[in-house]
């Protein structure tokens, strides 16, 4: 990988992170808080496009600065994971239980659309 | 629109840039074939939840408020070094080789070591003592 592919994986990892902080905080702004929707929507929509990418056979840079620096930033599992702990320590079992279930379900089916579409794109 | 903090955007700006560099690196130096147990992925979120809990229990209930530690090392490095898109579409691809147990052990186990990394880091900070 060129030196010029690292520098776009850090410019696109401090986008990708500028990204989820503004979307995060807009979601949440909106929503209840019943459970972390911003998280869970940054982590979809994120699948989403990745599912798209590999679906349209990205590879190459291309596939890195898109997909592994991009995307890879503005999802998170650590923001997830600590969302989820401390729904557990206020004594929301359930919404500490239906974030991961909602989460994983929820990814994967992103995941999966996004191929399909990139796939007939 | 939230209020834009031009200092913020930077410190979240670097710590993604610095998370998404070692991301990269720790992929391609620990790169596993296609099928087999994400190892790279897997030990960057695990790592990385243990680091955000640490910092952001720190950050919270220990040290003094500071503006721009929680988005220099939680929203910008441990949220892009750790990454929840490349998990999904890793377990999609179990799921499409009939791999489900795999698959299943896989988003299972992710979230598991997870959540205990965070709880210790947690209770680390806390200074609460950890009895087996």
């Amino acid at each position: 990988m060129s030196v010029w592919t690292w520098l776009g994986v850090a410019l696109l990892g401090g986008v990708g992170a500028n990204a989820r902080f503004l979307i995060d905080g807009l979601i949440s702004a909106r929503a209840g808080a019943a459970l972390p929707f911003g998280t869970l929507v940054v982590n979809a929509s994120g699948s989403l496009v990745l599912g798209l990418l590999t679906g349209v056979a990205l590879s190459g840079d291309a596939l890195v600065l898109a997909g592994t620096a991009t995307l890879g930033s503005y999802t998170t599992f650590s923001t997830w994971m600590l969302e989820t702990h401390r729904l557990g320590e206020d004594a929301r079992a359930r919404a500490a239980l239906l974030n991961i279930a909602v989460g994983l379900a929820v990814g994967v089916a992103a995941a999966a659309l996004g191929r399909t579409i990139g796939a007939h794109a | 629109m939230p209020d834009l903090d031009r200092r913020e955007i930077a410190a979240i700006f670097l710590g993604g840039a610095l998370g998404s560099l070692l991301r990269m690196w720790l992929g391609r130096t620990f790169a596993t074939g296609a099928g087999d147990w994400p190892w790279a992925t897997f030990t960057i979120n695990v790592t990385g939840s243990f680091a955000l809990a640490y910092f952001a229990t720190r950050l919270q209930e220990r040290l003094p408020r500071s503006i721009y530690r929680r988005p220099l090392l939680g929203t910008g490095f441990c949220g892009a070094y750790t990454t929840f898109s490349t998990m999904q579409v890793e377990t999609l691809q179990m799921i499409d080789d009939d791999r489900y147990a795999l698959a299943a052990t896989y988003a299972l186990t992710s979230v598991l070591a997870g959540l205990v990394a965070i709880w210790i880091a947690t209770a680390l900070v806390r200074r609460v003592r950890i009895i087996a």
